[in-house]
């Protein structure tokens, strides 16, 4: 790849010199560590479950190699071609969201994944950034276009969207589905006394779910009003980081993966916590903070609006993931089942994230400093 | 168009100026939220860490636990110590699987359980309900792994006895709760059962080293001659320490149940038995003490007696006029009862009181018994206790009388706390009065000295002979003794056969009892089963085995005393 020339004018030689390498590092590093950890974390609930010891370090290795090269794959598109791309995704998801309602696997209570071969598909992993593509089309064609209805559609779909993932049941997809729309809203320019209705209306329904769904009720009630034993996850998840200190108890060292269920995923970063100690989690927690607050920075300079609403909306999907997985471990927000972005083992969900973050990569690339068979003669907008 | 087309870019570029702005806000939400993250890792990750202690749980039930102190041995080995049994009940509000799913886990890592038995536990009425108490370590891993939070353990913890049956009538048991039965555990149980006294041992005078030896030989020679039960009792005849007491059959205290029958009662604290010529000794002395006779003086054992109607014969008859040393030597009834007549009743009487015959004995446990005593004291009653019949005593009435006739008479009573105790720090110290002042003077010092050459005449040329041990000198009583048959009368072929010695009896230390109740003649000892053929082998076993392990030093073969009194006629079996 060092080999590259500026003046090299193939796909591959104008995709390295235009896209966010900092960012491409910034991710590389997040499965580094994402590797080693669930190399640490998944023997030991694997052999609990009774599958082979490396059963999930196999799949994550797969999935990171087809992730990988989704992520490449979408990064390599035009922008147009994400819209479309990503319109066509979303179609594809509301209808596959409806087919798991009806022939989906159950697993825990709930109807969420297809069944493909040995490898379960969760289909509302892939709506998220679809979803949040075909939103900044709407927001976007109709700023520039005043006749078209795209606020009405987003709303209609947004209310298509939510009643689906609600019916799974999947609580913490439409709270993250719902945060980005309501944010991408919020930025396309909605008036300020909408923005208070809409919070209001926010908390009204986490009210709702507060009062209508018992397990919500539980667990946020486990949360302010711990009771001894009754918030095993938490108390174990705690004690992990009280263990590991700032250096950690050293690699494969950790007592936690062996008692918490979901040691290699939703809780691999309290794994981490024991085993490598504060400082790689202040590392990872960095990683993640840079990627989205950078992203957000380079966006003050971009002036189309689609890419602004689409990248924005990735971003802020993919910084609220990894802040509500961080901040469950760390005992700050309710437990609440959500994976940590390239780190924590699963496949529907990394897959969907390459899917975003090659989205992202696409969307930065920096077509206005070099346009590709264009020798670079000026600076800035030719 | 061109207007329009103006104000359609101005309101393009105002929105991508409020889209710009709005970024700002999220940024600042995103910034807040990591940092936030931050400040929570380091107030945990560093400000709370911990690095050792793992789980809260497993931290924090330790100290609630009611301990009951440890008791150990003279040397501080463990005899009886607490072990954490957690105990499995079920809480109905926290269960997650359903009652028949968990029923079937649980009776699957239970045995003695049912899944009936389970699933009837599980729904009772009420949210708790125990399921099993104490369970083992495994069980209770595999409790865990089941992992429903509706079973929950509770730490509750078990008394072991490592020994096991070892100790078990010293010590005995206690229940499901912990409540003592018998033993120290009841008779120290204010004590042990104290939390602030928790971590101070109760130590004992038992050396449990004794007591295996002890254990082990009367298992053996139990076995050996078929016989139904046996006993044995080492003493500190300068303390009164008991330092091995041994009873068989015996029980398992670490089964909760304690002893099931009669048969395994503490034959030594609690079995009253007419223990026969032991009884001698104590006539002998009394006559010695009281100046009746001297030891040249003599009876006429030639014919048998009769006194109330019963004749009574010697065992060994000589048939020819016995002095005193031959009459203890040779063990006869004749003899003795003569010198009986003439101490006569009252005197008798008094120092039979004075050897502490007449009550219950002092030692630290609630299961003793007192001495079965004549309604009357006439003629036939004088006669008959002076050889030890008519008269029933447990083992340490005699074991505590015999100590006092060689420890140069002091009456020490019998104790199961260990004496002296100050090189052990933080070890409970009872009673402390080992000052020889204290104790009743029953005879002489010199009738003390004239007792020990007679008991070590009877080893040497008398009806001990079987308990001799090279090297050591010993000294010792045989006591052969029919059992009283319910309804009256003796029978035959039901004897207590016992022995009692001291060793080395120039400067006695350890007196050594053993009996073995109804023992069966055999080949070897050519169908007798007298004390002299069951029990002294058993006590010279036991003597060679315990003399090296307490440090006694081995002696030359030492001038015999008296053995010049013994006529030449006398050596014979």
């Amino acid at each position: 790849m060092g080999t590259f020339s500026r003046t090299d004018n193939s796909i591959l030689s104008t995709w390295w010199w235009t896209v966010d390498r900092w960012l491409l590092m910034s991710i590389a590093l997040l499965i580094t560590i994402g590797i080693v950890l669930v190399f640490g974390a998944s023997p030991a609930v694997a052999e609990r479950i009774g599958l082979s010891s490396f059963h999930f370090v196999e799949r994550q290795i797969v999935f990171l190699i087809l992730s990988v090269g989704a992520m490449f794959a979408v990064s390599l598109m035009s922008p147009v071609m994400v819209r479309r791309f990503g319109v066509i995704l979303f179609v594809v998801c509301l209808l596959l969201l409806g087919a798991t309602l009806v022939a989906g696997a159950e697993a825990k209570g709930a109807r969420r994944w297809i069944q493909i071969g040995s490898f379960t598909l969760q289909a509302s992993e892939f709506l998220k950034p679809a979803f949040i593509i075909f939103t900044a089309w709407m927001f976007s064609e109709s700023q520039r276009n005043p006749k078209f209805p795209g606020w009405k559609i987003s709303f209609v779909t947004f209310g298509i969207v939510v009643a689906l993932l609600i019916s799974q049941p999947d609580l913490g997809q439409t709270i993250l589905v719902a945060v980005v729309w309501g944010i991408q809203l919020f930025m396309a320019g909605l008036a300020w006394f909408w923005v208070g209705a809409l919070i209001a209306l926010a908390f009204f329904g986490l009210l709702v779910a507060y009062f209508t769904l018992p397990h919500v009720e539980k667990r946020v009630d486990n949360f302010f009003f711990p009771s001894p034993g009754g918030n095993y996850q938490v108390d174990l998840s705690l004690n992990a980081f009280k263990n590991g200190g700032i250096l950690g108890q050293g690699p494969g060292e950790g007592v936690v993966k062996k008692y918490l269920p979901d040691a290699h995923s939703d809780y691999i970063f309290a794994v981490a916590g024991e085993e490598f100690g504060a400082v790689i989690c202040l590392l990872i927690i960095l990683i993640f903070a840079v990627i989205v607050i950078r992203g957000f920075v380079n966006l003050l300079k971009e002036q189309d609006m689609f890419t602004v609403l689409a990248v924005a909306g990735l971003l802020i999907q993919f910084g609220t993931q990894a802040f509500i997985n961080l901040a469950v471990n760390l005992s700050i927000l309710p437990s609440k089942g959500m994976t940590l972005p390239f780190i924590s083992y699963g496949g529907s969900s990394m897959l969907s994230l390459a899917v975003g973050m090659g989205m992202i990569l696409s969307l930065t690339r920096r077509y206005s400093h070099y346009q590709p068979g264009q020798t670079a003669l000026t600076w800035g907008r030719g | 168009m061109k207007p329009i087309d103006l104000r359609m870019e101005g309101t393009r570029q105002g929105a991508i100026e409020t889209a710009r702005n709005r970024i700002i806000v999220v940024m600042a939400l995103f910034t807040l939220g990591f940092f936030s993250l931050v400040v929570k890792l380091i107030s945990v990750g560093v400000f709370q860490a911990n690095g050792t202690t793992y789980y809260q749980t497993a931290s924090s039930s330790q100290s609630a636990l009611m301990a009951r102190a440890d008791i150990v041995d003279r040397n501080g080995v463990i005899l009886a110590t607490n072990l954490k049994t957690p105990s499995l009940a079920i809480s109905k509000v926290d269960m997650r699987a359903s009652a028949e799913e968990l029923a079937q886990e649980v009776s699957e890592v239970l045995p003695e359980m049912e899944y009936e038995d389970v699933l009837a536990i599980m729904n009772a009425k009420g949210n708790h309900r125990w399921i099993k108490r104490k369970l083992t370590p495994k069980q209770e891993y595999d409790i865990r792994k089941i992992g429903d939070p509706g079973l929950v353990t509770s730490d509750s913890e078990k008394r072991i006895y490592p020994h096991g049956r070892l100790a078990a009538h010293i010590l005995g048991a206690v229940d499901i709760d912990n409540n003592p039965k018998l033993g120290v555990e009841a008779y120290f149980d204010e004590q042990l059962s104290d939390p602030a006294k928790s971590e101070e041992p109760l130590m004992l005078s038992i050396d449990i080293r004794l007591q295996h030896i002890l254990n082990q030989e009367l298992t053996s020679y139990m076995d050996k001659f078929l016989a139904k039960g046996a006993a044995g009792l080492v003493l500190d005849v300068r303390t009164g320490e008991v330092l091995a007491l041994s009873s068989l059959p015996d029980f398992d205290p670490n089964d909760l149940n304690g002893p099931k029958n009669l048969s395994e009662m503490n034959k030594v604290l609690q079995g009253v038995y007419e223990l026969g010529s032991g009884f001698k000794t104590f006539t002998i002395a009394s006559g010695l003490e009281n100046k009746v006779v001297d030891l040249s003086d003599g009876y006429d054992a030639t014919k048998p007696v009769v006194v109330g109607g019963f004749t009574i014969r010697d065992d060994h008859p000589k048939e020819r006029w016995l002095n005193i040393p031959e009459i203890f030597a040779y063990s006869s009834n004749i003899g003795t009862l003569k010198l009986a007549q003439d101490i006569g009743v009252e005197r008798q009487k008094e120092f039979f009181d004075k050897l502490g015959l007449f009550g219950k004995s002092d030692i630290e446990v609630y299961e003793k018994s007192g001495p079965l005593l004549p309604r009357q004291w006439g003629p036939t009653e004088l006669a008959t206790t002076a050889y030890g019949h008519g008269i029933a005593v447990t083992p340490l009435h005699l074991a505590t009388g015999i100590a006092a006739m060689v420890n140069g008479g002091r009456l020490i009573p019998a104790t199961l706390l260990r004496k002296n105790v100050s090189e052990f720090t933080g070890v409970t110290r009872i009673s402390s009065d080992d000052e020889s002042s204290a104790h009743s003077q029953v005879i002489s010092q010199e009738t003390s000295g004239i007792m020990r050459n007679l008991l070590h005449l009877a080893v040497e040329v008398g009806t001990g002979k079987n308990a001799k041990v090279d090297g050591y000198l010993i000294g010792g009583k045989t006591g052969t003794a029919e059992k009283v048959i319910k309804g009256g009368g003796y029978s035959h072929k039901a004897v207590i056969s016992s022995f009692i010695s001291v060793f080395p009896i120039n400067d006695p230390k350890y007196l050594v009892f053993a009996m073995l109740d109804e023992p069966q003649g055999i080949k070897e000892t050519f169908n007798l089963r007298t004390a002299g053929m069951t029990a002294a082998p058993m006590v010279g076993d036991i003597i060679r085995r315990i003399g090296p392990l307490m440090g006694v030093s081995t002696t030359k073969k030492d001038e015999i005393e008296y053995e010049d009194l013994i006529l030449v006629s006398g050596h014979e079996r």
